[in-house]
């Protein structure tokens, strides 16, 4: 549904992204994740028509942004960052202003209307003027205009932020809700957010990709992912030998009288387990901790390696 | 472009700008005409018919000086300064029809704001006052295409500052030099006075005040206002390309 091969973008001498690519298959939800000012917001532009790339193509439904856009803008809903807006006309002024400014046919554009309204349960809200509404109200408002025309791509860039725990988890919800038909890019820099609402995430920092893959794929991707503890009724240099021989246990420590490892994933797990037992020795504890998104994130950001988190 | 029409006549009329201007223009041009109507009872002597129109309609133009660069302070600054701008780029309208939809939107206020000083010459019918209707209507022609590049030109203006004081300041200088432009003849030689005078938007308004068209004067007067819409155009799409929010 989006393809986007070799896109840089640079605003004079400065390169906000550099060689970026990934697809996205139509009805996934992608989550966009990196740090402030790391090309996420240009990217989402560029894929919304605002700006053209400085070189590569960005393609919606097959449709260049660059040389159809026109086309491609009819298929997409773009939620800008703040969700600017016009203080002094009414919800409902301003969606009809909306569904006109997308050329909705006129037979439909009531209709249309109504219905994001009632998507983003702004019906009590419809009459008062958008300037004098709470932010959660106007991100709102934002999503509605962004949903008028019920395109097949949304391009939601942090629709969560600014808003206080009650309303990110509404505008969470709302989002959660809009996956399946819809294709959706929703950035944010809020991990625990992305990998409950995005079946996939592009991980980006500084203009370029540095992982891609499914919340729980990307934790794999990073050796030691897992950190495991074991304890056994075993002689302890025999068990430390034994694991150690064992490809994928690293960092062996002994804390707390358990013993520690990193390993790559749960293969390793079993693959532990099942020696452990066959050297009869009794198993009395095997937990596993994942890496938090949190940690993965730091980390392919700050190890700075893009080949290492790229496939 | 239609939608973008209606979008500036709700922000017009609800942010209460429209009614400010338009009321301010009708009370400052009652005031002229009432002392312009004093002036020509009470000194006698003139023509009345059209002597009395050739001063209310420059002393309109000069209320519209001050007055119109206000209609357009907003349209784009406001759009650059809220970040509404790039979500006007992320639906399939193009450049063109933003800037003139902004611009007819203007133009309708431009005219609702002239039509209603069609009551003082309708005033002096009624008292038999001899009214040259024909000389009257090129004046307010005159005084439309005048507005309108002056519209024109304070668009232009807007769409290259976020701030809207700025937009009007600038705006209010600039027309303001389009027609003191000429005043100083003393200190350039003819060759460049008669280049300046070609260029100045005042001068092009004496024959429309006088109840004469002269066509060229149209013409200067509209491809005066299509030189600054286009050069909007190219601002904005320059601004695009750049890709500054």
């Amino acid at each position: 549904m989006i393809e986007v091969a070799h896109l840089t973008k640079e605003f004079g001498d400065f390169t906000a992204v550099r060689d970026v690519s990934f697809t996205i298959a139509p009805g996934e939800c992608v989550g966009f994740l990196g740090p402030n000012g790391a090309g996420k917001t240009t990217t989402m532009r560029v894929i919304a028509g605002i700006f053209p790339p400085t070189t590569g193509t960005v393609r919606v439904a097959g449709h260049d942004v660059q040389r159809e856009p026109d086309a491609a803008r009819r298929l997409v809903g773009y939620f800008p960052e703040n969700a600017p807006y016009y203080p002094e006309m009414s919800v409902e002024e301003y969606l009809a202003f909306v569904a006109r400014a997308k050329r909705l046919p006129r037979g439909v554009r009531r209709a249309e209307v109504e219905r994001v309204i009632g998507a983003t349960s702004l019906g009590e809200m419809r009459r008062r003027l958008v300037g004098k509404l709470s932010k959660g109200f106007r991100q709102r408002v934002g999503l509605a205009q962004a949903l008028l025309g019920d395109p097949q791509v949304l391009i939601l860039d942090e629709p969560t932020s600014g808003l206080d725990p009650e309303q990110v988890a509404d505008i969470r919800e709302l989002v959660k809700g809009l996956r399946g038909q819809r294709t959706i890019i929703f950035s944010s820099h809020i991990l625990s957010e992305v990998s409950q609402v995005a079946q996939r995430v592009v991980i980006i920092n500084r203009g370029r990709v540095v992982a891609e893959d499914r919340p729980e794929g990307l934790a794999r991707r990073i050796e030691g992912a897992v950190t495991v503890h074991l304890r056994a009724e075993a002689p302890e240099s025999e068990l430390r030998a034994l694991l150690s021989a064992i490809p994928g246990v690293h960092d062996l420590a002994v804390t707390d009288g358990r013993l520690r490892f990193h390993a790559r994933d749960d293969a390793v797990v079993r693959e532990v387990s099942r020696a452990v037992t066959a050297q009869g020795w009794i198993l009395l504890e095997l937990s596993r901790d994942s890496l938090s998104l949190e940690e993965i994130f730091l980390r392919l950001v700050h190890d700075g390696d893009p080949a290492r988190g790229a496939a | 472009m239609i939608a973008i029409i209606r979008k500036e006549l709700v922000s017009y009329f609800s942010s209460l700008l429209a009614w400010v201007v338009i009321t301010l223009f009708l009370g400052v041009s009652g005031f002229y005409f009432y002392s312009n109507l004093s002036f020509f009872l009470l000194s006698g002597g003139f023509d009345v018919a059209r002597g009395l129109w050739q001063f209310q309609l420059h002393d309109m133009r000069q209320i519209m000086v001050s007055l119109l660069p206000l209609l357009t302070m907003r349209l784009f600054a406001e759009e650059r300064r809220l970040g509404t701008l790039e979500l006007l780029w992320t639906y399939p309208l193009r450049d063109v029809e933003i800037v003139l939809g902004k611009y007819l939107a203007s133009l309708l206020v431009l005219l609702l704001m002239l039509a209603p000083t069609l009551v003082f010459p309708a005033l002096l019918t009624q008292t038999n006052a001899p009214v040259a209707i024909g000389a009257l209507l090129a004046g307010y022609l005159g005084l439309f295409l005048l507005g309108a590049a002056f519209l024109a030109c304070g668009i232009l203006v807007s769409a290259l500052t976020d701030s809207q004081v700025l937009a009007a300041a600038v705006t209010f200088s600039l027309l303001l030099l389009f027609w003191v432009m000429t005043w100083n003849e003393a200190a350039v030689g003819a060759p460049v006075l008669s280049v300046l005078s070609h260029l100045s938007l005042f001068d092009r308004f004496y024959v429309f005040s006088r109840g004469g068209v002269d066509t060229r004067d149209v013409t200067f007067l509209l491809l005066f206002s299509a030189v600054f819409l286009a050069w909007t155009v190219l601002a904005l799409g320059s601004r695009r390309w750049r890709g500054v929010k």
